[in-house]
């Protein structure tokens, strides 16, 4: 596994909460975290995984056509969501259903998009800023450069008003770190000096090629031959998910330009419910990973801490009962109505979209029943 | 009020006029501030509004549209150059698969209004990647609009309502048409910006081109008309969607249809235009409708691009053709 030399982790793997100098920075700003906000990070992260198994249980009985498992990254995910502010815009891949929910999405628009009802459909804008999943690898993070570029154009940061001061927060994954746009992104945010922080989740598998196919060095170095600056962090920290990615957010808002985050991960499930990681990785590696386990280590802290049991009894009912609410509706959905194939290809009116529309019901007609 | 402009004067008063009425215009692109992009066409802006509403980027095709679609999510309009047909490809996915996509992924809550300019076509003697003709792939692609105009007016009014539109474009530019000069009327553009237009009139046959091949379909109507062959030509003007009414109305007087284009044949859109004219004009047809086209190969070394590009002889051998019937 590729580490640069100083890997942030507030959490050790035990639960222990790290002292050192490296830590001496970031730990009061989770010491100034109100006791309901750490309770919180445990909520999402057990709640989102609860659900994530529910999804790939839909998908096994035939309810969706794909389900794309985050287990293992909830910590990395669950950390760096709070950190960001309201006024923040998010521009996921495609795994972050951790980030989706702190945003304020419902899990059943992803549901939907993975049943085939839609391609995602939600206005970001009325859903906390959460932008649409994206699926050719890496092309998320140009658009989320051109925003922040916007954000610049508008003087939407940098004024000194961190109430009012915006940044954008872009997601990807160690295989997209070889994709052209990602380079890209990186040379146009560090040129135009954009609002900006690019959260890497190396779960360490694209499907089934091992990081080291993609990079001969910590992903994290390549921050630095952009001219942006870079910190890796263990990313099943969910505390230091948070310290860094606020740290990196509040400069990016103030105007101090972009930043990079490596989260060390690891994609304990499948790629996809349609991906067969037996195939290709071994048991020992992933032995190690789950010995790693965000939710675990986070329990671990928070029980010391003295929360009790009944807490987490609490957010194990509450995934249950959430989970009950996914699968009753998700079974009640019905099929999506035939003019969506037709509508919003274009924003205007446009003659071959109607005509071709048109053609349609003409022909759905022909056979007698209603279109 | 009428001016008579270059093409290129023509799109840089449009350009300017597009941002002098809305700020939220920006143009962006490889070198088209401070040189004003290398065909000149925003020669000046650059002065005028700014590094910041005419940005030389850097030097990455994908990067240019994939951070257009981001600052159009921002709620700007940006304006890319292309520098050239051939540079195209490396935004190919942003420009297909996001750009394109995003109105339909987004169920219509964002509006997309990227206008992407590319110079392109033949006729100017450059190497390899400079003289291209890629609408084929753009025109097919769900959307996107598609337009290229053919004289300075057209040009001056089509870069206008394209960047005032609500979704992506494709602006082609006939960049062998940049030079020669034409009256520009600066009080109304007088036609819909995807709507084809007669631009001569006649009974015989109907010639239909777009971009460059206008001219090039006119000078071969001038040359019909010595031999006693009245030729109607049709400028197309926009190729995503396609105005068919005009072009129909004319094949239904003519009986006969001459398709020519620049790019190669196979799969285009002259190939598109051929099959719905037969579709629709069937019983009105003398001939089938025929087909002049660059080469189904690559664009040739610049001194072979006299025998690869289409000129009014190789129109008027179609157009004999046609009348053989």
């Amino acid at each position: 596994m590729a580490t640069a030399s100083e890997t942030i982790c507030l959490l050790s793997p035990e639960g222990v909460l790290v002292e050192s100098e490296m830590t001496e920075r970031l730990l009061p700003l989770i010491e100034a975290l109100p006791e309901e906000r750490l309770l919180d990070f445990h909520r999402q992260m057990a709640v989102t995984r609860r659900l994530d198994v529910e999804a790939s249980h839909l998908q096994r009985q035939g309810q969706l056509a794909l389900w794309i498992p985050s287990i293992g990254q909830e910590g990395a995910q669950v950390g760096s969501g709070y950190a960001a502010r309201q006024q923040d815009h998010i521009f996921p891949a495609y795994r972050e259903h951790a980030v989706a929910r702190i945003r304020g999405v419902d899990l059943m628009r992803l549901i939907e998009l993975l049943r085939g009802l839609d391609h995602g459909g939600w206005d970001p804008a009325a859903h906390g800023n959460f932008h649409l999943y994206t699926l050719v690898i890496g092309s998320q993070t140009l658009h989320a450069t051109g925003y922040a570029m916007g954000i610049g154009l508008d003087g939407a940061s940098g004024t000194g008003d961190p109430e009012r001061d915006e940044a954008v927060m872009v997601y990807f994954g160690d295989g997209a770190t070889s994709q052209g746009d990602v380079s890209e992104a990186l040379v146009f945010a560090a040129s135009y000096q954009t609002p900006q922080v690019f959260f890497l989740q190396n779960n360490h598998w694209a499907i089934s090629v091992p990081v080291s196919r993609q990079s001969r060095t910590p992903l994290v170095r390549r921050a630095s031959g952009f001219g942006i600056p870079g910190l890796q962090i263990d990313g099943n920290d969910v505390l230091a998910a948070y310290a860094v990615t606020r740290v990196a957010l509040d400069d990016a808002r103030a105007g101090k330009g972009p930043r990079f985050i490596e989260a060390l991960t690891y994609r304990i499930g499948a790629h996809t419910t349609s991906d067969d990681p037996s195939k290709y990785r071994d048991e020992a590696e992933l032995a190690y990973w789950q010995a790693r386990d965000p939710i675990a280590r986070y329990e671990t802290y928070l029980r010391g801490r003295g929360v009790a049991d009944a807490f987490f009894a609490e957010v194990a009912e509450e995934g249950e009962a959430l989970a009950a609410d996914m699968r009753r509706r998700t079974l009640a959905l019905g099929p999506p109505p035939q003019s969506k194939v037709f509508a919003h290809v274009y924003t205007d009116p446009h003659p071959l979209i109607a005509e071709q529309q048109t053609w349609l019901e003409h022909y759905e007609r022909s056979f007698g029943g209603e279109a | 009020m009428t001016e008579t402009w270059t093409m290129t004067k023509a799109l840089n008063e449009g350009l300017r006029r597009s941002m002098r009425d809305d700020e939220r215009v920006l143009l962006m692109g490889e070198d088209i501030g401070r040189l004003g992009g290398v065909f000149r066409v925003t020669e000046g802006l650059q002065a005028e509004f700014g590094e910041q509403r005419v940005m030389d980027t850097p030097l990455a095709e994908s990067g240019i549209v994939g951070s257009a679609i981001g600052l159009a999510m921002r709620g700007w309009r940006p304006v890319c150059e292309i520098q050239f047909d051939g540079f195209v490809y490396p935004a190919f996915d942003q420009i297909t698969s996001q750009l394109a996509k995003q109105t339909y992924r987004h169920a219509g809550s964002q509006s997309f209004p990227v206008v992407i300019r590319i110079p392109y076509g033949g006729h100017i003697g450059a190497v390899e990647h400079h003289q291209e003709s890629p609408e084929t792939y753009f025109a097919h692609t769900p959307g996107l609009r598609v337009i290229s105009p053919a004289t300075p007016h057209d040009a001056y009014w089509m870069i206008q309502e394209a960047i005032a539109g609500n979704d992506p474009v494709i602006f082609l530019e006939p960049k062998s048409r940049y030079w020669p000069r034409g009256e520009v009327d600066l009080a109304a553009s007088g036609i819909g910006v995807h709507a084809s237009r007669i631009v001569r009139r006649g009974t015989d046959v109907t010639l239909i081109g777009h971009g460059a091949m206008v001219a090039t379909l006119l000078a071969a109507a001038e040359i019909a008309e010595q031999e006693g062959t009245s030729a109607e030509v049709v400028d197309l003007r926009s190729l995503s969607p396609i105005d068919y009414g005009p072009l129909i109305e004319s094949v239904r007087r003519t009986g006969r249809a001459v398709v020519a284009q620049e790019a190669p044949q196979h799969v285009s859109v002259g190939s598109e235009i051929a099959a719905t004219i037969a579709e629709r004009a069937f019983y009105s047809l003398q001939a089938p409708v025929l087909r002049v086209s660059g080469f189904d190969t690559p664009f040739p070394p610049a001194k072979l691009e006299g025998v690869y590009l289409p000129d009014a002889d190789r129109v008027l051998e179609a157009v004999d053709r046609a009348l053989a019937y």
